[in-house]
């Protein structure tokens, strides 16, 4: 296989443009978009990559219709993503809450920009974070990365994309307009380095049988792709593990909800990331994501230069959320400081996981522009 | 008795039979639009494993899904058209087949209905249009005559209908017919040539809701609704030389368009190959 881009070494490259190469390498052969900023430059480096890999680049007739089409898509077998940005986010929820109900997986990318409404469209945000998380409605469980450079954009895609795979599941990567527009050294590595996670089929007409079921007792049934004589059954309604409807069966109903919350949930160590930074005596500790996490680190090290013992911890997986681990950082630290870009989102689940074990104090910014390390700094030292 | 049905009716063999008895109405034409549709796939000759149906949200979504045989996609309300386009691109041999009710695909779904027509991909929707929301209660849709009462309108409409057929036609659609529950033979040869038609068909078929239609609008009987389709059915080829007014309230029936256009995943092929010849990428 011959790459549109070069593999193996560096290159200079936007977010953006490192979330569509790392689509590629993972595999992602059915992309659908609608432009939208500040996404549309991965939907148009994937327009100009897919044709060369045998891939497919669709602009479809508006957001909901992209992630339809790439859960139809994945149905028929193919990898397949979609990146947008808060408006366009805001309607793919009900069909995101779809591909949670019959476990397809895909790959959604959500550049996050200044919001609600149209509001900031150039600049960057981290408003959709609760949105990422329960955006779409009733019960549901799904996996949100959040990258905080340009190169963890390329690799936090390969993730995705494996994450979604393996545990038959929508993955959301959580960016930000302002990795999506930086340019960063990136490694491009050579796919020989890259490891990826393919979807279990079925071994055996009977595993067939039960796309919703639990054959394997990992709560992650194999997925019979349409095409391959299955006749496999689909619905977003309640059903049992043949795919039948069952719609006013309680019974049925828990167990495929908890399933689905258990398939990700029993998979948590392996599902959640995070970086800690400085944190060994740290009596202060930052906890944040993305772009923010940037100024954290230089927050972090001014404040050592001025005798303060802080640390940080970088928190790469959203959801699920480590809960007992903050619990465990709150019994380490005084005081747990959480800089976002928004007004308090990623700060109530560092709250409800300290669970009074430690101070929690957010440091909110709206407006487009992302904390100056000295502003962590000087809220810190007061 | 019901069980001994399903052992003569032929078609049952297409059903999924522990799915059985359909959740639809007595009365209702969805069964003769699963009928019809079974029939034509039986015509053909069709493998039901080469075949992939996708349908929306409410009565018409459930005719063939869970009923049908088949790898099935049952999705949101108004987005089938949507999730078919993925599922052809992925699969561009099987034939993908929507079906579905006029509230779902053509008010909330009518942008992918007249979009998937204009880009001519190779899907056929089949869109049974009873001019009701029939499972949410009986409420207007874009489609319910003018004058008609509905749960929403229970004075009357004051609104006109969309004309489905001819919208999609104007899309760009490769095939285009309309006809109704009590045209069953004619039915079913549109189904046959939508499905081996290149490009985007559409067979609309006009459908009676006896229960939420025709009950608040003088046609309590099932065989009532049926014969007002019969008396006010119009072939195109007389319609063409008919006033809008004369036309009204009429069910303008048969073929509206069957042509060759460039059809979408054809398309995406030829223009892979011509990129990838372009770049020295096509193995020899």
């Amino acid at each position: 296989m011959r790459y549109p881009f070069p593999v193996g070494k560096s290159d200079f490259i936007q977010g953006d443009e490192a979330i569509a190469r790392a689509a590629i390498l993972a595999g992602c052969r059915f992309y659908a978009g609608y432009p939208i900023t500040p996404a549309s430059e991965i939907f148009e480096a994937m327009a100009l990559y897919m044709p060369l890999v045998d891939g497919v680049s669709i602009q479809m007739e508006d957001e909901i219709a992209s992630i339809a089409a790439i859960i139809g898509a994945s149905w028929a077998g193919a990898k397949a993503m979609t990146a947008t940005s808060g408006p366009g986010f805001s309607l793919m929820m009900e069909n995101l809450g779809y591909a949670i109900m019959t476990e397809t997986p895909i790959v959604v990318v959500d550049v996050q920009r200044g919001g609600p409404s149209t509001g900031q469209p150039t600049l960057a945000a981290q408003g959709d974070i609760m949105q990422a998380i329960w955006g779409t409605h009733g019960d549901h469980m799904l996996i949100v990365l959040s990258p905080s450079t340009v190169q963890e954009a390329f690799d936090f895609t390969i993730r995705a994309f494996n994450l979604a795979e393996k545990y038959r599941t929508p993955v959301v990567l959580l960016t930000d307009a302002e990795i999506a527009h930086m340019r960063e050294r990136v490694y491009i590595p050579s796919p020989e380095e890259i490891e990826l996670v393919e979807r279990k089929l079925p071994a055996s007409e009977e595993e067939a049988k039960l796309p919703f079921g639990d054959p394997h007792g990992d709560g992650v049934p194999p997925m019979p792709i349409f095409g391959r004589g299955y006749r496999t059954y689909v619905t977003g309604l309640t059903h049992d593990e043949r795919g039948r409807p069952r719609t006013v069966d309680a019974e049925v109903h828990e167990k495929l909800i908890t399933r689905i919350f258990r398939k990700i949930l029993d998979h948590k160590d392996e599902i959640i990331s995070y970086e800690e930074f400085m944190l060994d005596d740290a009596d202060v500790a930052i906890v944040s994501t993305g772009i923010v996490s940037r100024s954290a680190i230089r927050a972090v090290k001014i404040l050592r230069e001025r005798g303060v013992k802080a640390g940080m911890v970088k928190i790469n997986t959203i959801w699920p959320f480590d809960f007992d681990y903050i619990e465990q950082l709150a019994e380490r630290v005084g005081k747990i400081y959480v800089p976002e870009m928004n007004l308090g989102q990623l700060y109530h689940l560092v709250k409800e996981g300290a669970n009074g074990k430690a101070e929690v104090e957010l440091i909110a910014k709206i407006g487009g522009e992302v904390h100056t390390p000295m502003e962590i700094v000087e809220r810190v030292v007061g | 008795m019901a069980k001994e049905i399903y052992s003569t009716y032929p078609m049952v063999k297409y059903l999924r039979k522990e799915a059985l008895p359909t959740a639809l109405c007595p009365g209702c034409g969805g069964g003769t639009v699963l009928n019809a549709f079974a029939n034509a796939v039986d015509g053909l000759k069709l493998d039901p494993k080469d075949l992939v149906v996708v349908s929306g949200i409410g009565c018409s979504a459930w005719i063939a899904s869970p009923y049908f045989l088949a790898d099935t996609l049952h999705t949101t309300h108004g987005r089938a058209i949507a999730f078919a386009t993925g599922v052809k691109v992925g699969l561009p041999d099987k034939k993908v087949v929507v079906i579905s009710g006029d509230g779902d695909l053509a008010s909330i779904g009518g942008n992918h209905l007249i979009h998937a027509a204009r880009r001519n991909i190779d899907i056929t929707v089949i869109l049974v249009n009873n001019f009701i929301y029939g499972m949410t209660g009986g409420q207007v849709a874009p489609t319910t005559p003018f004058g008609a009462k509905t749960t929403t309108s229970p004075y009357r409409n004051i609104e006109h209908p969309l004309n489905i057929s001819e919208t999609v036609a104007a899309a760009g659609a490769s095939y285009v017919a309309r006809w109704t529950t009590a045209h069953v033979y004619q039915l079913i040869e549109s189904i046959k040539k939508a499905i081996q038609v290149k490009g985007f068909s559409l067979v609309e078929v006009v459908s009676q809701c006896p229960v939420q239609f025709g009950r608040r609008n003088k046609m309590k009987e099932p065989a009532e609704m049926l014969r007002w389709f019969l008396k006010n059915s119009v072939p195109v080829s007389k319609a063409k030389n008919m006033s809008p007014e004369e036309l009204e309230g009429k069910f303008v029936i048969g073929e509206f368009v069957n042509r060759q256009r460039p059809e979408f995943t054809e398309e995406l092929n030829k223009l892979i190959d011509e990129v990838q010849e372009q770049f020295g990428l096509k193995e020899v």
